[in-house]
């Protein structure tokens, strides 16, 4: 439904919007429809982002030019 | 008598050798008011230490001055250590003084006051100077030792609260004099190649000693320059320093910069299912209420051919429900996990009327849905939210089981 793959911020912006909308009920029933499947798509794939978020952690370190280098992190 | 005559560098020698000789003399500790505290280009401190009776000259060199972790000032009290002996050049006793310690609190405790005092009048503290931390930060620089138990703590509860912030280690030491300088370059080069938009430095806790470098001046400025917000954590809840005050914002140990840092997984779930619920109920409403505007009609006979018109009506509805039901099916393909309760939405839709009479979702005080009486206390305020509507209502008595 949307183009851009929305952030999780940007679809929880997103869905308050929709929300708001659709229980002012003040559409037409088409267009409230619409609002609900791009809502329904963005819980989706915002659910998806809490299921499937993975934790990374990387050291940094001062590189060649000294440009950030990613180092994997060890436990110490 | 023979007299024997003495020149002046002699006798000033003599009394010179007289006073070394004293124990007592070499290794003093004299209490007294600074006076007249004055610090050369040289580095050397002079001053005159003096009760209310009588005075005493006192220097003391650069390499002890610049032990010093507290700035003498004249009125202040002090134990003074060093060594008593003559500068014969003068032909005057003096205190060589090689240590200072305010009387009354520590040295680093004065020395805390006094920085802050400094920093505070210089607007580094001001709360118009800090600045919003993000809500969802993508990527935190975490800049503290990369041994010990703070470090883990926070990737840990970072990881269990947020996982999809991308956590950066730069390590620095925390304790020692290379600490202050490596803490605040690390802080500097966060902000150069702005490698993330939110920092937390600190360190678990430890002696007033150990947790000096986030007094220091330098730690300080890094902190109140950096573009970047900065979550500074040091030490246990009580220990507060100079960088908690310059800091956008204070967490009482690093465990709580981490709660601090990053939204929790299981509140944006239910804030998700919340969305979800109202988006249905609203749609809910609008259908049952098209539903009822379409039987109104059909009541009131009024058109040429009112059962053509209402069965197209009823086919246009059934093509919208069917539609709701497409967009559900979809969200369960993509792997949502609560295909129960949607499923059960679903059928709670069918029958049109039937949500009409009585369909209502529960929240607790924190607007948390409520799913099971083990939620709740007796007691507790919950609000129920209507089809149209809703009424805030306290719970008299739970019961265990099923719904039905």
């Amino acid at each position: 439904m949307t183009e851009h793959k929305l952030s999780f911020e940007q679809s929880l912006a997103r869905l308050d919007e929709i929300v708001r909308h659709l229980e002012k009920g003040d559409l037409p029933l088409s267009d409230s429809l619409k609002l609900f499947e791009e809502g329904t798509a963005l819980l989706a794939s915002a659910s998806q982002m809490l299921d499937e978020a993975e934790q990374k952690v990387v050291k940094l370190r001062k590189g060649a030019d000294r440009q950030p280098e990613e180092l994997p992190f060890e436990e110490e | 008598m023979e007299r024997t005559t003495l020149t002046v560098t002699e006798l000033n020698n003599a009394i010179k050798t007289l006073l070394d000789r004293e124990p007592m003399l070499a290794d003093v500790c004299v209490r007294g008011e600074l006076s007249n505290y004055k610090i050369y280009p040289s580095g050397h401190h002079y001053f005159t230490l003096k009760d209310a009776e009588s005075s005493l000259r006192c220097v003391m060199f650069k390499s002890s001055a610049s032990k010093l972790r507290f700035r003498p000032e004249s009125g202040m009290g002090v134990t003074a250590f060093g060594r008593v002996t003559v500068y014969p050049r003068d032909g005057a006793y003096q205190l060589y003084c090689t240590a200072l310690q305010p009387e009354g609190t520590g040295d680093l405790q004065v020395a805390f006051e006094q920085l802050k005092a400094r920093l505070s009048a210089e607007g580094l503290f001001d709360s118009e100077h800090k600045k919003p931390l993000p809500a969802f930060p993508e990527k935190i620089a975490i800049i503290t030792s990369s041994a010990g138990a703070a470090v883990h703590d926070m990737i840990r509860i970072l990881g269990h609260r947020w996982p999809m912030t991308k956590v950066l280690l730069l390590p620095v030491r925390v304790q020692g004099v290379e600490a202050p300088p490596e803490i605040a370059g690390a802080i500097r080069y966060a902000n150069e190649f702005h490698v993330a938009d939110l920092i937390i430095t600190g360190r678990g806790g430890g002696s007033i000693e150990d947790l000096w470098a986030f007094n220091d001046e330098r730690v300080a400025r890094a902190i109140y320059a950096s573009e970047i917000p900065v979550i500074s954590a040091v030490g246990h809840e009580p220990d507060v320093t100079i960088s908690d005050y310059v800091a956008d914002r204070r967490a009482s140990t690093p465990s709580n910069a981490a709660e601090i840092a990053v939204p929790d997984w299981h509140e944006m779930r239910d804030v998700l299912d919340g969305f979800e619920i109202r988006s249905r109920q609203a749609m809910q409403k609008k259908l049952t209420q098209l539903s009822q505007r379409l039987d109104a009609i059909a009541q009131k006979r009024v058109l040429s051919d009112p059962g053509v018109y209402i069965d197209n009506r009823r086919m246009e509805l059934d093509h919208m429900r069917d539609r709701l039901g497409a967009a559900a099916e979809r969200k369960l393909a993509a792997g949502k996990q609560d295909f129960v309760k949607l499923a059960a939405a679903l059928d709670a839709m069918s029958p049109l009327r039937v949500l009409t009479r009585g369909y209502s979702l529960t929240q607790d005080a924190q607007g948390h849905t409520v799913r099971s009486a083990s939620q709740l206390k007796t007691g507790d305020r919950v609000r129920l939210r209507f089809a149209e509507g809703g009424a805030d209502c306290t719970v008299d008595s739970l019961y265990e089981g099923e719904a039905q």
